[in-house]
């Protein structure tokens, strides 16, 4: 299951919906990683582009690795402008016990980090300015500079 | 009629080119200097499916994408 919202998460909503969503399903454990926006920088908030049919076939291969262990994913970000203190991402992993779904979340965020098709803007002076520094090349990368 | 686009903060307009295979791709996008940064650290995208190399022939209607350094979270 995977959310794409305009603007900041509503964090408490989200999460209580997933619990509810999830209440009857006979998984032990729910474990949801929160990603806020910190100052930094200067920084007024952050700003998110999104290409959606590979996002989505991406994490449905997540997803299917989640199945193969009992376990589900879930997934809320955001597109557009989110300001300081709010979040722009949750993901969380559910499963029929506690180990399988810390390090399930653990792998499934870094590979978020280095291959969902979403692009990351600091917000600064009324500027949308690509964060190009804190970015990561999908692997692969450079094929039509060869 | 093969479309390119380019995501995220790449600011180029999609092109509609007349090519048959990725090589042809390559070297209309290496003429053009503003792109040169992006099609080093860029991925590739045929039909919304990432590819890892040039090989192959393109049809009518296929889409390329090209996707720059991410950072979702």
């Amino acid at each position: 299951m995977l959310y794409l919202y305009d603007g900041a998460l509503n964090v408490p909503k989200i999460l209580a919906d997933w619990y509810t969503q999830e209440a009857q399903s006979n998984y032990g454990a729910y474990i949801p990683f929160i990603g806020t926006v910190r100052s930094e920088d200067g920084i007024d908030g952050l700003s998110f582009d999104i290409y959606e049919p590979i996002l989505n076939s991406w994490f449905a291969t997540w997803q299917k690795k989640a199945h193969e262990k009992g376990a589900i994913i879930k997934m809320a970000h955001s597109r557009g402008d989110v300001l300081l203190h709010e979040s722009s991402y949750i993901a969380a992993v559910f499963s029929p016990k506690r180990r399988v779904a810390l390090e399930f979340i653990d792998a499934f965020v870094e590979d978020f980090k280095a291959s969902a098709p979403i692009w990351k803007y600091d917000l600064k002076d009324g500027n949308r300015r690509y964060a190009l520094e804190r970015s990561t090349a999908i692997k692969g990368s450079g094929l039509l500079a060869q | 009629m093969v479309r390119v686009e380019f995501l995220g903060p790449i600011q180029k307009d999609a092109l509609e080119l007349e090519i048959t295979d990725l090589s042809q791709l390559a070297a209309i996008l290496q003429a053009d200097e503003s792109l040169h940064e992006w099609l080093t650290n860029s991925a590739v995208a045929l039909n919304d499916t990432l590819i890892s190399s040039l090989e192959g022939s393109l049809k009518d209607g296929d889409k390329i994408s090209l996707l720059p350094p991410v950072c979702g979270g």
